[in-house]
């Protein structure tokens, strides 16, 4: 087995060619893409970058507080982004926060437990296990969970007359929105489910990528990949339920009736 | 505002119902009473019958032979006083998946003109056929007080006449009406009372045929 080989600056050069020839190919073809694929690259590098100097920094200090301080920064900003992603969000601080505290609870709550319980890094926190940890979970529910609440959201506004309809004829708002609830819960999931089932024969993880470019044995990088992918999983799970009951709960209310007035119309309102 | 007095027994009373564009609105209906609601488009019609239904947020209260529907759960109401709007929604692909299996509809679907139409799919269905299965399938849950808003607006004299055949049916067990049409010819063969609602904020009734 040979050891790890580093990179070097020229190399990511070279690797970035090719994205750079897709910018090309979006300006000959005129599809508008090479703004965005642009930006995104440059977000990329910059915030990739950063987070190099800053986990260096983090490591070496070894603080409770810091590590803890930077968790909330990154669920914060994951909480933004799930709020980003959603053409019609609740009006007011529930369009933040159910998104946000499901997710953030669904990701702590197995971020510690796997920490504590299987990894068990010394201490538990130590901040090269547990920051790399939370980040690959949180990314994770993030997605399930914008997902979840944008189709719930467009659901909801699109299928008002036939929810109504239900409500009308003597159902309850938990029935009533049934469908939508259950067409929510499934595109929260449908990222997870795909990935668990392609991973390892159409794909090979990132995560387990890097570890064996970096030399470990492919069985113990499978066996990591694993863990990782059933806390993802688990957390995603716990954050798209808990992220679409909450929602349904605050878009219908004690006398059963749908409040859309409760979600806005367009992504220019209701921030936060 | 208006108040009806007419020395009978009120068996559905609203009691200053009001929402934000909506009232407020007082009116009591005796058993087997039909009352037309006239006015022009965005006088409030349809959202006073969403608001009767509790499907808006209003404040005041409706009582069915003295029991307020803050008593009940909002879905026990609504099986008791049902809402048909302009344009009801369909959740499932077939009809047939719209009702319960009993009571048996085929005699109600058979009045209205509509025998076989269990069997179709949703997506066939003209505006009329909606309006009347909409009809047949808030009379299945035998609701005592109907709230219908524009009921026959998209159907031929045929079907008009049917549909009001049945709601007279239903009249003379008793079931009030509460109707909202754009037909001053309707409202007077269905309604012995009829009110007009006018634009603005707070809705005006005048009492026109009482």
């Amino acid at each position: 087995m040979t050891g790890y080989l580093a990179l070097s600056y020229s190399d990511l050069i070279a690797a970035s060619l090719f994205l750079a020839v897709n910018g090309t190919f979006s300006l000959l073809l005129n599809l508008g893409l090479e703004r965005q694929l642009l930006i995104a690259s440059l977000r990329m590098i910059v915030q990739l970058m950063l987070v190099g100097v800053l986990l260096k920094a983090v490591f070496a200090a070894a603080s409770a507080w810091i590590t803890l301080a930077l968790a909330i920064a990154m669920v914060t900003f994951a909480g933004r982004e799930i709020w980003a992603r959603q053409e019609r969000r609740i009006v007011g601080i529930w369009g933040y926060g159910v998104g946000f505290s499901s997710m953030m609870i669904a990701a702590t709550l197995v971020t510690v437990i796997a920490l504590t319980t299987q990894i068990e890094p010394s201490p538990w926190w130590s901040p090269q296990f547990a920051l790399p940890l939370f980040g690959m979970i949180l990314g994770n529910t993030m997605t399930g969970v914008s997902l979840g609440l944008d189709t719930l959201h467009a659901t909801l506004h699109r299928e008002r007359s036939a929810i109504e309809a239900q409500l009308l004829l003597g159902a309850t708002r938990w029935v009533a929105v049934m469908p939508a609830t259950r067409r929510a819960l499934r595109n929260g999931f449908t990222p997870i489910i795909n990935a668990m089932a392609a991973t390892g024969v159409v794909s090979l993880p990132g995560m387990m990528t890097g570890q064996i470019l970096s030399g470990i044995d492919p069985q113990e990088a499978v066996k990591y990949q694993l863990l990782i992918m059933f806390l993802i999983g688990g957390a995603t799970g716990l954050g798209v339920l808990g992220a679409v009951f909450a929602s349904v709960w605050r878009l219908t209310d004690d006398r059963h009736r749908l409040r859309l007035d409760r979600l806005t119309n367009d992504r220019r309102q209701g921030a936060p | 505002m208006f108040a009806i007095q007419g020395g009978i027994e009120p068996l559905l009373e609203i009691v200053a119902l009001r929402t934000e564009l909506v009232g407020p609105v007082d009116l009591s209906m005796a058993d087997g009473e039909c009352v037309a609601i006239l006015g022009p488009s965005g006088s409030g019609k349809s959202l006073l019958l969403r608001a009767i239904a509790d499907l808006d947020p209003n404040d005041g209260d409706v009582c069915l032979h003295g029991l307020s529907r803050n008593s009940m759960p909002a879905y026990e109401w609504r099986r008791l006083v049902s809402h048909v709007p302009a344009e009801s929604g369909w959740w499932a692909d077939l009809v047939i998946d719209h009702f319960k299996p009993e009571p048996d509809v085929s005699d109600l679907l058979t009045a209205v003109g509509l025998p076989d139409a269990l069997d179709w799919p949703v997506s066939r269905l003209s505006s009329g056929e909606c309006q009347r299965l909409a009809i047949v399938r808030a009379l299945q849950g035998a609701p005592r007080v109907l709230l219908l808003d524009e009921p026959t607006a998209s159907l031929d004299r045929t079907s008009v006449q049917r549909t009001e055949e049945v709601l007279q049916r239903q009249r003379e067990r008793g079931v009030m009406i509460l109707l909202v049409t754009h037909d001053p010819k309707q409202a007077a063969r269905l309604a012995k009372r009829q009110f007009t609602l006018k634009d603005g904020p707070f809705l005006t009734a005048s009492d026109v045929l009482a």
